[in-house]
């Protein structure tokens, strides 16, 4: 049986963190540079330092975007699977609503769905004798939530459809009703191939978290830019954006360089 | 508009509330139609240049030595960051640095424009994408047809204008209409640079008129619209270049 399986690629992870963090290295010292050259002036502090008196805040923002990422991903994912079993289901109406309910949050700008959700919602929640607000930052996670589960929804189903059919029909030979067979052999075997897209769709994500600036909620991007109208020098602009740059960058790659190796691991060879 | 357009918003808006101010207001359908054709504008241009980049990046990403390398780095950068940071990087940090012109009134106007910069930073995105994708319908051109080609004494322009790219955009088409939509959508970033696009265009009209609901229902079926367009125009075209009998 050990000889049949395809060779393990070489695991990647060491070569991968090493390159980020050379990479990592590199532009830091880009931005060092541009910020050194330009701290020319004496009497007023250094470009440099007045990055370093800054880095900590607009990484604490960085750090909000990625808390609101895995919060859309979690519920992004916890929605989109039914959406998912949806579009194959085997009664007509619901395919029918399911796809067109993909399709539509699928080809609406995130942008626009994120001032939907900002207007529309309540900004608080009765329930019964209680008020629950419902502060900004959770409006957009459920924006972002939801062309997540519609990428998710495609996931699922391509996942599922990717399982020969002789696994179906065996199942139905041994008379597993449809949630059993779903549930217990194709979603499993599906898992596997689903997790390199989803991370992709996680990294996607990640990276479109800035958008909750545009619609007033202070993230990274907000405080980068409320740095250097404090500082008001206008040198500082390019080294502060690939400072911010950078951060998504050293997050995002390894994701991506992640995601490819498990794409590779999981391949069907012909 | 035209007279029962007009008639009948005018009295929707008197029997239900719903203000559609686009179609009963010629100064906001003016201001919508500009936001409308600003964003198709944004979308065309930024499609032809991020063909044209993806073409010569994976040009590059065969050339071997520092041109591999700058093209995998170039490709790693764009996908790996926000593309509105990026924006932002291009508008606010690049655009500073250029110097500002005076124009015919004498005012103060910056080289490159929020629309150019918009254009600029949405292209090299979704150019690093059609890279990739470009690459992908490369490598499943089969190597025998490469090595055809090769016996024949093409050069290697001659390889990619005749064999590679033909045969592989026919390939890649459907992940290029797929990216092409990403870059329709993404065309709404322009907003947060204060570029006249459809959603600036909606903005405005609802701070003004106070009718968010109706501009956002309005917004969101014009981009459905707008890729549903899109999505035909690939389609069709898919169909019009299939090679009968060859399936790769």
């Amino acid at each position: 049986m050990r000889v049949l399986l395809a060779p393990r690629p070489q695991p990647v992870a060491p070569r991968v963190l090493a390159q980020t963090w050379l990479l990592a290295f590199l532009v830091l010292a880009l931005c060092a540079g541009t910020a050194w050259a330009q701290a020319v002036t004496p009497a007023r502090p250094s470009a440099l330092a007045i990055m370093l008196r800054w880095a900590p805040l607009i990484t604490w923002g960085f750090l909000f975007n990625v808390m609101v990422s895995v919060l859309a991903m979690a519920l992004g994912t916890v929605l989109g699977l039914p959406l998912g079993l949806s579009l194959i289901a085997r009664s007509s109406p619901v395919r029918l609503v399911g796809w067109g309910l993909t399709q539509f949050f699928r080809n609406v700008p995130w942008l626009v769905l994120l001032f939907y959700m900002m207007f529309l919602l309540p900004f608080e929640l009765h329930i019964g004798a209680f008020v629950l607000p419902v502060p900004a930052w959770l409006k957009a996670v459920v924006g972002l939530a939801l062309p997540v589960s519609a990428n998710v929804a495609e996931i699922v189903r391509g996942g599922m459809q990717s399982i020969p059919e002789p696994q179906w029909s065996a199942a139905d030979s041994l008379a597993f009703t449809r949630w059993q067979t779903i549930s217990r052999i194709i979603l499993p075997q599906a898992l596997r191939r689903m997790l390199p897209p989803w991370m992709n769709l996680y990294a996607i994500l990640t990276m479109a978290t800035t958008l909750i600036s545009v619609i007033g909620i202070q993230d990274s991007l907000t405080l980068t830019r409320a740095a250097i109208a404090a500082e008001s020098r206008p040198e500082l602009m390019v080294p502060m954006y690939l400072f911010l740059l950078l951060l998504f960058f050293a997050y995002c790659y390894p994701i991506a360089r992640l995601t490819m190796a498990l794409e590779r691991r999981v391949q069907v060879r012909g | 508009m035209t007279g029962p357009v007009v008639a009948f918003f005018t009295w929707l808006n008197d029997r239900t509330g719903l203000n559609f101010s686009v179609f009963t207001d010629s100064y906001d359908g003016g201001r919508f139609l500009t936001g409308l054709i600003t964003t198709v504008e944004l979308s065309v241009l930024s499609m032809v240049f991020s063909v044209i980049l993806g073409l010569i990046g994976v040009w590059m990403l065969g050339a071997g030595g520092i041109r591999t390398a700058l093209a995998r780095g170039y490709v790693q950068l764009f996908r790996n960051t926000p593309p509105l940071v990026q924006l932002a990087f291009f508008y606010f940090a690049l655009g500073g640095l250029l110097p500002t012109l005076a124009d015919s009134h004498g005012a103060q106007v910056p080289v490159v424009s929020g629309f150019g910069w918009a254009v600029v930073s949405f292209s090299l995105f979704a150019g690093a994408f059609n890279v990739e994708i470009f690459r992908s319908g490369i490598e499943a051109v089969p190597s025998a047809m490469i090595e055809a080609a090769d016996s024949l004494g093409y050069t290697r322009l001659q390889l990619y204008r005749h064999v590679l790219v033909p045969l592989g955009l026919r390939i890649c088409l459907p992940s290029l209409t797929n990216n092409m939509v990403n870059l329709v959508k993404t065309t709404t970033l322009a907003y947060a640079i204060g570029v006249p696009e459809l959603l600036y265009a909606a903005a405005q009209i609802w701070s003004e008129e106070m009718n968010v609901r109706e501009m956002m229902d309005l917004l969101l079926v014009v981009y459905i619209v707008l890729v549903a367009l899109l999505v035909w125009t690939m389609e069709r075209w898919e169909r019009a270049l299939r090679v009968p009998g060859y399936t790769p």
